[in-house]
C-alpha cells in the first residue's frame, strides 16, 4: 500500500508518525520483512557528517551611514576575503578561501590554520568578526572604508548556500609512491601504508535513496544542526555510473546543492576544517529524511555496509595526473572495520567522515520528527537520476596561442 | 617489569654530563629515547621511556632529580581536545601505538596517554586540531 507525504505528515503532526534510522531500519526490515516494513515504517532518517568544501555562504550586513557600495570594493571577514561581485552591501564567503597573507604551500606542508570556513563557525557560535572594507566612490554610496565588528544576529541575512554537498559515495585514497603526500583525503604515508575513506555508508543520505526517488528541489533537510532545503542536484551530480544491483553507485555520483538560514545553525555541526599541505574547508552535517511511500523505497533503505562498495585510487599520480580507472573495489564494512587489501597487501583504514556524528544527526532528525517539530516536503522535482543524459566532463583544453 | 615514560628537562650547566649512560650503568635501566631535543649550553629536553624493577626505575628517577632536572610525566604534554574530536578516525590508521584508539561498534576515537610516544604523526593528520603535543 503506497502512502503519501500529506498522509505521512498528519501521522508526524499527530504523533503517531514511525520513524527509524537508515541504520535501525535495516534490523527492522529484516524482522517484520520489507512488505509489513514498508506499510508501517513512515520516515527513514539518515546523516553525515564530513568535509564538504564547496560550501559557503552568503549574508547581506545592512548598510553604513553614508552608504558604502561594497559590490565592486575589497572586503574580508576576519583577513579572509569575501566576494563582492554583487550589489551594495551582499557578500559571499566561500569555505576555502584563505586570508591574503596565508603562506599556503610555500612551507611545505602548509598548515592552513585559518579560512573562509572557520569564519562561518565562528559566525554561527555568535562571536564577533571583523569586517574590514575598501572601495571606490560613487555620489549614491559615497563612503570608501570601513573597519567594524559583526555577528550574526546584526546581519538582515545569513544564509549557508553550498553548491556541493553529500557526495553519494567517495574514493579511498591510497598513496603508492616512496613519500608521504599531503592530499585533501588527508596524510597519506607511503607505500600503501594507510587508506582513507570518506562517507557515512549505510547512514550516508544519497545511498539511501540511490535514484533519487524521493529527494529533489524543496526537500526540507538538517543541515548544520538548523534547518535546510535541497536546491538541487550538486555541481560534479553524475548519476550514471556503475552501479550494484541495487543500484547503490560504486564510485562519486549524485551530489546536492543545499541551503539554509545559518541563524538557526550550530558550531557543532558546521566546522572549520585545516587539511595539511592542502587548505582549508568546511566540515558540513547534513541529515536527509527519505519518505517511505512504497515498499521499494524502504527496501532502498535497508543497504548495508558490506552491499556499498568504493573504489581505491592512488594519490600519488592517478588521481592528480586524472588517469582514470582504480587499483580495486572495497566495501565500508570493511573500511569502518580498520583493514582493506590492496595489492595483496593489508593496509590500515581511516574515515574522514564521521559515522560517530552521522548517527547522532540520523538520530537527532528521528527526534525532531517523533516530536512534531520537522514536516517533510514534496519536493518540486526530483533530481536528475540515470536516464537525465547527464556526463561528467574533464575541461577540454584549447590553448590560447600568443600572437 | 615496570615502566616510566617521562619528559625531563635540564639546565645548560648539565647539558654536557652523561646521564643516560649513568642509569643504564649504574641503575641497570633500559632507556628508550623516544625524542630529544639537546642544543649545547642551552636547555636540553627528552623524552624517555624507563624500564625496569619498580624500585631501580625510582632509584634512576630520584638520582635524575637530584641532579637538578625538571621531570614530568609525558601525559601532561600531551593533550587531546575531545572537544574538537569529530570522531572521524584520520588519527587511527596513522597512529603506531593505538595511543588513538576507536571504539569499532560506537566508532569514537578515545585517546590512552600511557601508550603515546609523543612521535606528533597526529598532528597534521587531525584536521581539527585536537592533539596538541608540547615539547
Amino acid at each position: 500500500m503506497a502512502k503519501t507525504i500529506e498522509e505521512i505528515n498528519e501521522k508526524i503532526k499527530k504523533g503517531s508518525a514511525v520513524v527509524f534510522t537508515a541504520e535501525e531500519i535495516i534490523d527492522v526490515a529484516a524482522e517484520k520483512g520489507v512488505e509489513k516494513a514498508a506499510q508501517e515504517v513512515d520516515v527513514v532518517t539518515t546523516g553525515t557528517f564530513g568535509p564538504m568544501c564547496s560550501s559557503g555562504a552568503y549574508f547581506n550586513v545592512g548598510h553604513t551611514k553614508p552608504r558604502m557600495k561594497l559590490g565592486g570594493g575589497r572586503v574580508y571577514l576576519n583577513d579572509v576575503p569575501a566576494y563582492t561581485g554583487y550589489a551594495a552591501v551582499d557578500l559571499f564567503l566561500g569555505a576555502t578561501a584563505m586570508p591574503d597573507d596565508d603562506p599556503r604551500n610555500k612551507i611545505f606542508p602548509g598548515k592552513f590554520r585559518y579560512g573562509g570556513a572557520y569564519v562561518i563557525e565562528e559566525l554561527v557560535a555568535g562571536k564577533d568578526v571583523k569586517l574590514t572594507a575598501t572601495t571606490y566612490g560613487t555620489d549614491c554610496y559615497p563612503r570608501k572604508s570601513l573597519d567594524t565588528y559583526i555577528c550574526l544576529k546584526d546581519m538582515n541575512e545569513a544564509v549557508l548556500f553550498n553548491i556541493r554537498n553529500a557526495y553519494q559515495n567517495y574514493n579511498v585514497a591510497v598513496n603508492l609512491s616512496d613519500k608521504v603526500i599531503y592530499t585533501y583525503m588527508g596524510v597519506l604515508q607511503p607505500k600503501l601504508r594507510n587508506a582513507n575513506y570518506c562517507s557515512a555508508g549505510q547512514l550516508s543520505p544519497l545511498m539511501n535513496d540511490p535514484y533519487y526517488k524521493t529527494i529533489g528541489i524543496g526537500t526540507r533537510i538538517f543541515l548544520g544542526g538548523g534547518v535546510g532545503y535541497v536546491v538541487g542536484s550538486g555541481t560534479q551530480h553524475n548519476p550514471d555510473v556503475k552501479r550494484t544491483e541495487r543500484g547503490v553507485p560504486k564510485m562519486g555520483s549524485g551530489t546536492l546543492a543545499v541551503k539554509g538560514d545559518l541563524k538557526t545553525m550550530s558550531p557543532r555541526w558546521l566546522r572549520g576544517t585545516s587539511f595539511t599541505g592542502y587548505g582549508v574547508t568546511l566540515t558540513v552535517g547534513i541529515g536527509i529524511p527519505i519518505p517511505i511511500l512504497n515498499e521499494e523505497i524502504l527496501q532502498s533503505t535497508t543497504v548495508r555496509d558490506d552491499e556499498i562498495w568504493a573504489q581505491v585510487v592512488d594519490y600519488s599520480d592517478a588521481y592528480p595526473n586524472l588517469v582514470p580507472g582504480s587499483l580495486g573495489e572495497v566495501t565500508y564494512k570493511e573500511l569502518k572495520g580498520g583493514k582493506i587489501t590492496v595489492q595483496g597487501r593489508e593496509v590500515p583504514t581511516s574515515g574522514l567522515s564521521s559515522y560517530a556524528r552521522a548517527r547522532e544527526i540520523a538520530q537527532t532528525l528521528k527526534g525532531w520528527i517523533g516530536t512534531g517539530k520537522f514536516f517533510l516536503t514534496q519536493p518540486a522535482e526530483l533530481l536528475p537520476s540515470v536516464d537525465s543524459g547527464i556526463a561528467f566532463k574533464s575541461l577540454k583544453e584549447r590553448p590560447i596561442r600568443k600572437k | 617489569m615496570y615502566k616510566r615514560r617521562v619528559v625531563f628537562s635540564y639546565p645548560p650547566h648539565l647539558v654536557e654530563q652523561p646521564v643516560i649512560s649513568r642509569l643504564v650503568k649504574d641503575f641497570d635501566l633500559t632507556v628508550n629515547i623516544l625524542r630529544a631535543l639537546v642544543t649545547p649550553k642551552e636547555q636540553g629536553r627528552m623524552v624517555l621511556e624507563i624500564t625496569g624493577t619498580r624500585s631501580a626505575v625510582e632509584a634512576g628517577i630520584n638520582y635524575i632529580k637530584e641532579m637538578g632536572m625538571e621531570l614530568q610525566p609525558l601525559a601532561q604534554d600531551v593533550k587531546w581536545h575531545d572537544d574538537r574530536c569529530i570522531h572521524c578516525t584520520a588519527c587511527i590508521s596513522i597512529c603506531p601505538t593505538k595511543a588513538l584508539d576507536v571504539n569499532r561498534s560506537s566508532m569514537e576515537v578515545s585517546f590512552h596517554r600511557d601508550k603515546c610516544i609523543a612521535c606528533e604523526l597526529c598532528i597534521p593528520a587531525c584536521p581539527y586540531q585536537a592533539m596538541e603535543i608540547l615539547f
